[in-house]
């Protein structure tokens, strides 16, 4: 069983997220996720300033083996994206929750985040996945 | 190259497995109205001999004549061994091969052709080749499109100085795709983009396309529109073509930080006229857009011995790994004909490859003298140009180019449908003269048109 964090919010697609203290959301992909893709090659960040909405493709992870979209796990506006994953991608693998996120977003709507998943309901879908 | 049928027992047995109990059955859920069952204007099966003699006359009816017209496809001495070569067993297929792992030779030689483009153009990587220049513009511009994320505009600045049939086939492939093509008039005088035109564009746009040289055989200033673009926050895309490039400044050095991405009609280089195909569309580009570029890329590598190797590379943008979001459904090359132009370049060499240059641009300020000479003729965009140039005639223009076709000179193209606003003049041909051509070829040219020209002034 892979790592989960109990202070952090998931997405069934497989991205974590921390609330930070301004409300903004940081983002980024499960250690279950970057153990199924592997090694990672290359990140397509999303640009400042972008907006999005819930569950739609805002990201894209290239490994060895796929190159897999990341979602956004609620409405709202990007305002950080983690500029290092250019040139070193590996940071998803070596610390998916920490060096690894990918990009921070303020959501349209605070409550939103109440959606999204406990690390409780992310571990039953990681071990469904799992069975 | 074996023809293998299926026979009658092979179709039975696959029906069998399939489940239907004729071809008829297998193709039934095909609308009636779909099918084409009658295919009348094709006649019977002929004999092998039979057919021979039919396209033997066939071919005859084509003729030889001496060519000058270029306009995008450009007669050039082929040498022998390059189709000698590119016909062995090993390398003769049109496609590549979908394992590709499976032929390092092919690997090594499209590697070697992404090489050879990578440094005619100047650029970081080239991909295995495209169909041919004009779909290449068109994935250059969905390429620019996908890339330039700065500008969210899906506007593309395409100058009048483009091939009008490159223009078409864009427009054809980019259409349905909330992609818009601004055109940019031709300045009149010097037959290149109309910079007073360009430089008043104020809505956003994505990549600039610069023709060079532009298809009237004239010379943008490339540096100059490249940062003018780059200022803007567009894309630059050098359209070139390969044998002028041995002379020019490549993409990759216009102005200060270079066009973006590279594209172009390889059939220059060592592929023939054959009635306008198959050619070869070539593309490069700088290396940070290199996810976005369309298209196989060979990679060299090592195996787990340390040993060289080819294999294909940064597939994440195929439609085989990335489906729908891929960079283009380019999954293949134009393989046949990048072997040849591969093999062309390399017998060349940077020395032969400047020669055919050079003495296509010499023949073709001889002719344009001999030209200026002819009464009732002119040269409205002037002499600097690479191996193409206008003709402004004030006689119809279709008129001689048909006298010249029964002298066996193909006299050039009537571009004045496509540029009938410029200049003021009605009848103008593009010729083109490559280093084909021979003194006593330019003198008869030019006196026969001189003929030609004075006998339709003259009521003849």
């Amino acid at each position: 069983m892979s790592d989960i964090p109990q202070e952090l919010k998931y997405t069934k697609s497989h991205e974590w997220v921390r609330v930070e203290d301004d409300g903004s959301l940081t983002v980024g992909i499960t250690e279950h996720a970057q153990g199924l893709l592997g090694d990672m090659v290359f990140v397509e960040l999303p640009d400042v300033g972008d907006e999005f909405e819930a569950e739609q493709d805002c990201a894209v992870v290239e490994s060895v083996k796929a190159a897999s979209d990341i979602y956004c796990p609620v409405e709202g506006a990007v305002v950080a994206v983690n500029e290092e994953l250019e040139d070193a991608p590996e940071q998803i693998n070596v610390n998916a929750y920490n060096e690894g996120w990918i990009f921070r977003l303020m959501p349209s709507n605070a409550s939103d985040i109440d959606a999204l998943m406990s690390a409780d309901e992310y571990t039953s879908v990681v071990e469904a996945e799992e069975h | 190259m074996p023809y293998i049928p299926h026979t009658p027992e092979e179709v039975a047995q696959m029906l069998s497995v399939i489940g239907a109990d004729s071809i008829d059955e297998l193709f039934d859920e095909i609308p009636k109205e779909l099918r084409n069952d009658g295919l009348d204007s094709i006649p019977a099966r002929q004999s092998e001999m039979a057919i021979q003699r039919i396209l033997s006359e066939k071919g005859l009816l084509d003729g030889t004549p001496m060519c000058f017209a270029g306009g995008g496809a450009y007669e050039h001495h082929i040498p022998a061994a390059v189709w000698e070569i590119a016909t062995r067993g090993e390398f003769y297929s049109a496609y590549t091969p979908y394992q590709a792992e499976a032929s390092q030779g092919t690997l090594q030689v499209i590697y070697e052709f992404q090489s050879m483009i990578a440094s005619l153009t100047a650029m970081d990587v080239s991909n295995a080749s495209l169909y041919d220049g004009a779909s290449g513009l068109a994935e250059a511009v969905l390429m620019a499109i996908r890339a330039n994320r700065k500008v969210k505009s899906k506007r593309i600045l395409m100058p009048a100085s483009v091939s009008p049939v490159y223009r078409q086939v864009v427009e054809t492939i980019v259409k349905n795709q909330g992609i818009s093509l601004e055109l940019i008039d031709l300045d009149s005088d010097s037959g290149t983009i109309d910079r007073e035109k360009l430089t008043a564009q104020t809505e956003a746009f994505s990549a600039l396309v610069i023709p060079q040289p532009n298809y009237l055989g004239c010379m943008e200033e490339v540096h100059e529109l490249t940062d003018w673009a780059h200022e803007q926050g567009a894309l630059v895309i050098g359209l070139v073509n390969p044998t002028a490039l041995a002379l020019l400044e490549a993409p990759g050095n216009w102005g200060k930080a270079g066009a973006d991405i590279a594209v172009g009609e390889g059939q220059p280089l060592g592929v023939p006229l054959a009635s306008g195909g198959p050619y070869v569309g070539f593309m490069a580009c700088k290396q940070k857009l290199v996810r976005q570029l369309p298209g196989r890329i060979v990679g060299r590598t090592v195996d787990l011995d340390g040993k060289p190797g080819f294999s294909l590379t940064l597939q994440a943008r195929e439609q085989h790994i990335r489906r729908s979001k891929a960079t283009s459904n380019i999954c293949t090359n134009q393989g046949l004909m990048a072997t040849a132009a591969t093999l062309y370049m390399a017998f060349m060499g940077t020395n032969g490859l400047q020669k055919v240059a050079a003495s296509s641009v010499a023949n073709t300020q001889r002719l344009m003298a001999l030209m200026e000479k002819i009464p009732s003729v002119s040269l409205p965009f002037g002499k600097q140009v690479f191996h193409e140039f206008v003709l402004a005639l004030d006689v119809d223009a279709d008129t001689v180019l048909e006298r010249l076709a029964q002298e066996d000179i193909l006299g050039g193209i009537n571009i004045s449908r496509n540029y009938d606003s410029v200049s003021g003049h009605k009848n103008l041909l593009l010729i083109c003269v490559t280093e084909t051509k021979t003194e006593a070829d330019l003198k008869f040219f030019a006196a026969t048109l001189g003929d030609i020209v004075k006998a339709i002034k003259e009521g003849e």
